[in-house]
């Protein structure tokens, strides 16, 4: 119990030091920079990859179904919707902490392992400052932005299924998907995003910035951060879920 | 070098222990100005946690490590960053950015820490490139380059910003004899043009011959021995004699 306690704290006080960090000078922005087009073009094959695939799959469970009720139309929306609202967010996180996050553990423990981090810290240069802040910067900006391509891509596909089984027209495709969507079942799930960008970059940080294994330790640091970084993202979610209900009432399903 | 001239590094009564091992136990010397001292002794005897300490990388569990003036081991960490831009660290494996060019790798503490505009810093990297036989080399990654280039391009890294104090962890590990002394040449040449103060942990006695002025012989956690090569060739203990091969 006591080192699960001390485990949380440890992960506290780093989160707390990336926030303090981040608003103090130096600013990296150009190590930022790179790092969004590093996360970012990286992430976007497989989020587009998967976004389309699954838009595709869950035209073709819903669509017998909704035909056997007379619901054909609202095909569109209920993909539209439940992309929004749940599956594009929380997806597109679990994707990006699966290949961002064991990334961003392997890198900084191979770092650490190499005496780079140190190499760095003698040049007088804050390698927290230099290697932390900004991913964990990155992968707030990125999750939100590979979200929304992830559930365009998801509508993409299920318009395709939807006019191979119906031939429905793409205009009309869209018209249902947008109907009646309010930007609350948009805005507020997308957004909800940075928080799983924050989780996912700090949990990756702290297993590749501390470890103190040597080679060993880069392989361990990976898995470990994409087990806990899908773990928190999973359990925030039902957090930042409610929360938006209490906010956005119509935001529910 | 004369005892007259004023300490640049002082170790003072310095412990160091990582969970129930102890490192260093109650280990002082002091380094002069313009000094290069090689530190001696078996693998595990906490050379080169020595010199993480210099630098503070590490803190001492009891001691102070003296820069100058300053306490390293006490100060904040915009204070311990200033007191970093007058050392250098070579460190065993050249520690190279892997994924920036030599060139890169060089630029970065010039373009952090100075005002030189691009084509100052653009000189000074050519230069220091040059001093160590690489100028051919900038734009290739460290992954490109052989041990002996990987060590030459880690100790322009440590002297571009030019050191006072340059702390040099196993210069010779993993080279070729002739390799080995050329590294141990371009430390004299420094130590001739800049009279820099060097701290050089080391196995290579044949190096260390060359290159030290006074030799500290570190054997399980304590100093054992610090003098120069004429006084430890004949110290009364076996391993100290062994080690600075005097026997």
């Amino acid at each position: 119990m006591k080192t699960l306690l001390e485990f949380i704290g440890m992960i506290a006080s780093f989160a707390a030091r990336v926030i303090t960090s981040a608003w103090r000078s130096p600013y990296e922005f150009e190590q930022t920079w790179m790092q969004v087009g590093e996360i970012g073009a990286r992430s976007l094959p497989l989020v587009a990859a998967s976004g389309l695939a699954l838009g595709v799959v869950m035209t073709l469970h819903t669509h017998s179904t909704l035909v056997t009720f007379g619901a054909a139309a609202m095909i569109p929306k209920v993909q539209s919707l439940s992309f929004f609202i749940e599956i594009g967010p929380l997806l597109a996180a679990l994707l990006v902490a699966g290949r961002v996050g064991a990334g961003i553990g392997a890198v900084l423990a191979n770092l650490r392992a190499s005496e780079q981090i140190d190499a760095i810290e003698v040049l007088s240069v804050d390698s927290f400052k230099f290697l932390v802040v900004p991913r964990v910067v990155a992968c707030i900006l990125v999750l939100p932005l590979l979200t929304t391509f992830m559930d365009l891509t998801a509508l993409l596909g299920g318009f395709l299924a939807e006019h191979a089984l119906s031939h429905l027209s793409a205009q009309l495709f869209i018209e249902r998907a947008f109907n009646g969507i309010a930007w609350s079942n948009f805005v507020p799930p997308t957004l909800k995003t940075t928080v799983f960008g924050f989780l996912i970059g700090t949990v990756s940080c702290y297993y590749g910035y501390t470890t103190d294994e040597g080679a060993e330790g880069v392989g361990r640091a990976a898995t470990n951060s994409v087990v806990l970084s899908s773990l928190l993202v999973i359990v925030a979610d039902v957090v930042l879920v409610k929360i938006i209900f209490l906010f956005f009432p119509g935001s529910a399903l | 070098m004369t005892e007259s001239q004023p300490a640049a590094i002082v170790f003072d009564g310095v412990s160091k222990s990582f969970a129930s091992k102890q490192v260093l136990q109650e280990v002082s010397f002091s380094v002069r100005q313009g000094e290069t001292v090689c530190l001696l002794g078996r693998s595990g005897t906490g050379k080169s946690v020595t010199l993480k300490l210099l630098i503070g990388l590490l803190r001492p569990d009891i001691g102070k490590v003296l820069i100058g003036q300053d306490n390293i081991s006490s100060l904040e960490s915009d204070d311990l960053s200033r007191l970093r831009r007058k050392m250098g660290f070579l460190f065993q494996s050249a520690a190279l950015f892997d994924s920036a060019t030599l060139e890169e790798n060089l630029a970065l503490p010039l373009r952090r820490l100075t005002d030189k505009s691009n084509l100052e810093i653009e000189y000074a990297v050519h230069r220091a490139l040059a001093e160590v036989g690489l100028a051919a080399d900038r734009y290739k990654m460290p992954g490109e380059l052989s041990g002996g280039m990987k060590k030459r391009a880690g100790l322009a890294r440590a002297l571009v910003l030019e050191p006072e104090i340059l702390l040099v962890d196993e210069p010779s590990s993993g080279l070729d004899r002739i390799t080995a002394s050329e590294i141990d040449d371009l430390l004299l040449e420094q130590k001739a043009k800049r009279r820099t103060t060097i701290v050089i942990v080391t196995h290579d006695v044949h190096g260390a011959r060359r290159v030290g002025d006074r030799f500290a012989v570190l054997d399980r956690a304590r100093l054992v021995a610090f003098d120069t090569l004429q006084c430890l060739e004949n110290h009364e203990s076996k391993t100290v004699r062994t080690l600075v091969g005097g026997q």
